[in-house]
């Protein structure tokens, strides 16, 4: 953006010069619309897995609105004084997954909530999602790409305190999230190919030898059990089993709205939460399940369109992250459903009932837009 | 010189993030691909196979119950087994309206309206969709040929066969064994649903409750393909379950049958340890109950009745029965006293008959009123005088005499493997202090020297101490399992032996409790004198009710109920110990001539070969006239309270 432009005009005459009225409010027409239709195509087929429930549909509905709402003022804020924010924020957030892990222990059990009645309700692992991604970001981009080794172990040690303290919840959807966030940023950050395939080729010999020599036989069944749970149909195979089911006889056209009979006749558990497309694909086919995946893909090449275009590396890196993280929610959460990954609490973005994900989720996008929108007219020094 | 100053490269970086998320992009695709292809083997490759599952609605998985281990004795007598048994279940989701059905089912079988409910919390508890819930155990023949015949109205009801637990001997191995029960809802929060998804009873008691992790097995399932009504169609996959592992016990139904017979009908308690092992030989309660029907479910009132018998059949005398042990625990109270150093083997007493504490003049009473005169170890152990134990007490101190104690199991849990065995009490200042906000006084620690005042032990206990005194300190805790699926029983937390600063202490002990049963003034003399073994024991008794200071135990004037625990501890033979016993008659009053015979019997139904039986024994006015002073002997004075 080094480009020359004329000093003698101001701000403001840049802006009216350049900018529409969407710009102007900082949002990103494209990102809207297509969230928007996502929203209506969710709460179209949540109405038909929740039993026809008018009372969720509008809970579902509220939840979007109050996500727009959230989005709309995320996306006023300056990138740049998100990046101020990053280590407080981080601190924040690690300190109250430690309320959450202290008070889960006097509870003599797991909780995942912070509760102040009458005030706020909320998990901690949430806001983790978000401020993952903003301190690598934050951190990575305050040096040379891409990052030395030291910055990178200092990056892993800033991933590593709340993807454990989250998955000792123990919820390992979101802490796999969190984790995949904060891991992005330092992808995108230029992490070297070299470190990368040395880490994965350390995993495996690192588990053939806890494998052989170092883990008891329950627990041997218990990893089995998690990466294949057909092998255990009595417990978490039991929803695997039916989904497939209902996603196989959906065929290519489905059995048409409110026709699907494994998710009507209660065979599927959990059909209007995590297992919600195994309903979409029972009820309208493979084309239905394309037509979904498309409108995801669309929205992520938008996103990564805006990631390209952004000013300053630590927008690029921030925007990135969450949109690989998004992209990550739709295919484990279809993997999942479909039986080709194991089983983790993880939902279908803007589909899945429950307003914690759609908010969390629409604030993600409220930063995406805030990156596209805040754009200064100088060169970058 | 400086390191360099490396400025930002806007453009490197640039170019660098592009180069990511270009890779980033085809990740996407990538995976999206793998997403639809997914997608398309399932709906289309894939379609018929699903829409005819779906279809004929669809598979159904259901839970293969494993067998449960069974339990055995030491010689291979089955005590717990299972045997087939019919019972009615029904299918909530198959019945249409299962009220109504249930009405239609009690109509057919005559049952009684008053448990209707019980019936429908049982359908009620249902765990998963179209899982068959057991309403009715045992079905007789009329019964299953009755709801046949009635088939067409009954939807969703079925007949299984199933296993059921069943215990051959009845009510004899009710307080070891235990029994299973069936799962509530308490259960289920504790039990692991997938394990126990087709099983319908879990251990409630004894070594079925402990033992239930290994007893159990592993569950197996069956996916099946089912038509509409419910009719397997066809088996898709089947994993068998794991039967779960046979427990071997170290109990020997022989003693075990010769303690019962020995206890004649009283109330009361035998345990028998094996020294060398901690093997459990002999555990019997009496009285007992048949534990069959809490299998299926006892029926309210038969539980009412043994609820609230006076004899307590319920009641596990060996591990949850608290009895002061009063004399028995005088053998451990002479070795504490010999290490700790306050008596030596050759220092004595003089017994005036009572014993006082300085400054003080209420008099702590030996049973021996006119006094046993100059008294040293040995015969303070063979009279059981009180008067010895009061001095020896006093110069240990309560403190000492609590660590001592504890060192031989009295105040804590000693079993290895038993369900809620109770711990006890040996008292301590610290104790005293907590439970009644008041000082330990002087006198209390006399009487706690002859095993009177707060301090409470279970039969168990007392034989774990005998074992303890036989086998010289080697601590081993008490079990019942021999091995459990072939594997020996070892104990994950062994606790340290009692190592005394002179091992010859316990020969003084040995000494002392083979002249209580062999010795010419010993008080349980009348069980030694045809014993072809040598035998060391101490006899006791535990007090029921207080008797006011000045007043004599007058039995007459005592109710049944409330006359004293006669207790006995022995081990054979007295050299090399194969055997330590305790045995506690509730009410039976005499130690030495109640319970001492009760232990001799399950000494000899041990050490003797099963022809050798000791002869038939001759009453002599002689030895009536023994028994008379041996009875005497456990009457200690300190029924006297102090206070």
């Amino acid at each position: 953006m080094s480009r020359s432009f004329d000093p003698s005009l101001g701000q403001g005459d840049v802006f009216q010069a350049r900018v529409s009225l969407l710009q102007r409010i900082h949002i990103d027409g494209w990102l809207l619309l297509l969230l928007l239709l996502l929203g209506a195509g969710g709460l179209f087929i949540l109405y038909s897995a929740g039993s026809k429930s008018e009372a969720m549909l509008i809970k579902q509905a509220s939840s979007f609105g109050f996500g727009l709402l959230a989005m709309v003022l995320i996306a006023q804020f300056d990138p740049r004084f998100m990046a101020r924010w990053a280590a407080p924020a981080y601190l924040a957030g690690v300190g109250l997954l430690l309320v959450v892990e202290v008070m889960g222990h006097k509870a003599m059990g797991a909780t995942r909530w912070i509760n102040i009645p009458g005030v706020v309700r909320f998990q901690p692992a949430e806001l983790m999602k978000i401020f993952m991604p903003l301190t690598i970001a934050w951190y990575v981009a305050r040096y040379n790409l891409p990052p030395s080794f030291k910055h990178l172990v200092i990056s892993l040690v800033l991933v590593a305190v709340p993807f454990l303290l989250i998955a000792r919840q123990p919820d390992l959807g979101t802490a796999m999230l969190v984790l995949a966030s904060g891991l992005f940023a330092l992808f995108l950050g230029g992490l070297r190919w070299r470190w990368i395939l040395a880490a994965l080729t350390a995993v495996i010999p690192a588990g053939f030898v806890m494998w052989n020599f170092f883990m008891r036989s329950y627990q041997k069944q218990r990893v089995l059990t998690f990466l294949n749970p057909e092998s255990d149909p009595l417990g978490s195979g039991w929803n695997i089993i039916q989904s497939k089911a209902a996603i196989g006889s959906g065929g290519v056209l489905g059995k048409g709205w409110l026709q699907g009979t494994q998710s009507h006749l209660d065979f599927l558990p959990e059909s209007h939460t995590d297992f919600i497309i195994a309903v979409l694909a029972e009820e309208f086919g493979l084309v239905g399940v394309c037509l979904l995946l498309l409108g995801y893909l669309l929205l992520v090449f938008r996103a990564l369109f805006i990631t390209l275009h952004a000013q300053t590396v630590f927008g690029k890196l921030l925007a990135g992250s969450l949109t690989l993280t998004f992209f990550v929610y739709v295919f484990v959460n279809i993997g999942m459903v479909s039986g080709l990954l194991p089983v983790v609490g993880v939902p279908l973005p803007f589909v899945s009932y429950g307003g914690t994900s759609i908010v969390t989720l629409l604030c993600s996008f409220g930063i995406l837009m805030a990156v596209h929108t805040h754009r200064k007219w100088i060169a970058q020094t | 010189m400086p390191p360099a100053i490396r400025l930002k490269d806007h453009q490197r970086d640039k170019r660098l993030i592009r180069q990511r998320l270009l890779a980033a992009t085809v990740f996407i695709l990538l995976l999206t691909a793998v997403l639809v292809a997914r997608m398309y083997f399932l709906q289309v490759v894939q379609y018929e196979h699903h829409s005819t599952l779906a279809e004929n609605n669809r598979i159904h998985v259901q839970s293969l119950p494993p067998t449960r281990g069974l339990v055995y004795d030491r010689n291979g007598v089955v005590l717990a087994e299972n045997r087939p048994s019919f019972s009615l279940t029904l299918t909530r989701e198959r019945a249409g309206d299962w009220r109504q059905v249930l009405d239609t089912l009690m109509e057919v079988l005559e049952l009684d309206s008053e448990e209707k409910d019980t019936y429908i919390k049982r359908i009620e508890q249902g765990r998963r969709p179209f899982e068959p819930v057991p309403v009715l155990f045992e079905l007789s023949e009329a019964q299953i040929a009755r709801v046949a015949v009635n088939q067409y109205r009954l939807p969703g009801v079925e007949v299984e066969a199933q296993m059921v637990r069943y215990y051959p001997f009845g009510e004899q191995f009710a307080h070891t064994v235990g029994y299973v029960g069936r799962i509530n809802e308490d259960d289920l929060k504790r039990l692991d649903p997938v394990e126990y998804s087709g099983t319908h009873h879990t251990g409630r008691l004894g070594v079925e409750r402990f033992y239930e992790k290994q007893l159990h097995g592993k569950v197996g399932y069956e996916e099946v393909e089912t038509n509409a009504r419910g009719r397997v169609l066809r088996v898709l996959n089947r994993v068998e379950p794991q039967s779960g592992q046979d427990v071997y016990l170290s109990l020997d139904i022989r003693l075990q049958q010769a303690a019962k017979k020995a206890l004649d009908g009283r109330r009361g308690a035998v345990v028998a340890l094996d020294p060398k092992t901690g093997e459990v030989l002999a555990m019997v309660s009496e009285p007992s109950y048949d534990p069959n029907p809490f299998v299926t479910g006892i029926g309210f009132k038969a539980y009412a009745e043994l609820r609230d018998s006076i004899d307590q059949p319920l009641y596990n005398r060996v591990l949850r029965g608290l009895y002061p042990p009063g004399s028995t625990i005088k053998p451990m109270v002479v070795l504490a006293g010999l290490d700790a150093g306050v008596i030596t083997p050759e220092s004595t007493v003089f017994d005036p008959g009572f014993y006082q504490l300085p400054n003080n003049s209420h008099k702590y009473r030996n049973w021996n009123r006119g006094g046993d005169g100059w008294v040293g170890l040995e015969l303070a152990v063979a009279r059981s005088n009180d008067t010895y134990f009061y001095d020896l007490a006093h110069k240990l101190g309560v403190d000492r005499l609590h660590e001592y104690m504890t060192l031989f199991g009295f105040g804590r849990r000693v079993a290895l493997d038993m369900f809620e065995e109770s711990a006890g009490l040996m008292p301590s200042r610290e104790w005293k202090r907590q439970r009644y906000r008041q000082a330990w006084y002087p006198g209390e620690t006399l009487i706690l020297g002859i095993g009177q005042g707060y301090m409470q032990s279970t039969p168990l206990q007392l034989a774990q101490a005998t074992a303890l005194v036989a086998s010289r300190g080697k601590w081993i805790r008490p079990h019942l399992a021999r091995s459990v699926g072939g594997e020996p029983v070892t104990d994950p937390e062994p606790l340290p032996d009692i190592q005394l600063s002179n091992p010859e202490y316990w020969e003084y002990a040995r000494k002392a409790m083979e002249a209580v049963v062999h010795g010419a003034r010993g008080t349980a003399r009348k069980i030694g004198q045809d014993a072809p073994y040598r035998i060391a024991g101490k006899s006791g008794t535990a007090q029921v009710v207080a008797i006011k200071q000045g007043e004599r135990y007058n039995r007459d004037k005592v109710q049944e109920r409330h006359r004293d625990h006669a207790l006995f501890i022995a081990y054979a033979p007295a050299e090399a110990p194969e055997i330590a016993v305790a045995v506690m008659v509730e009410n039976g009053e005499s130690g030495s001539g109640v319970a001492a015979p009760v232990a001799r019997a399950v000494l000899d139904a041990w050490l003797l070969p099963p022809e050798l039986e000791g002869p038939p024994e001759l009453e002599t006015d002689d030895m009536q006239a023994d028994r008379q002073e041996a009875a005497l002997a456990e009457l200690p004075e300190s029924r006297e309270q102090h206070q």
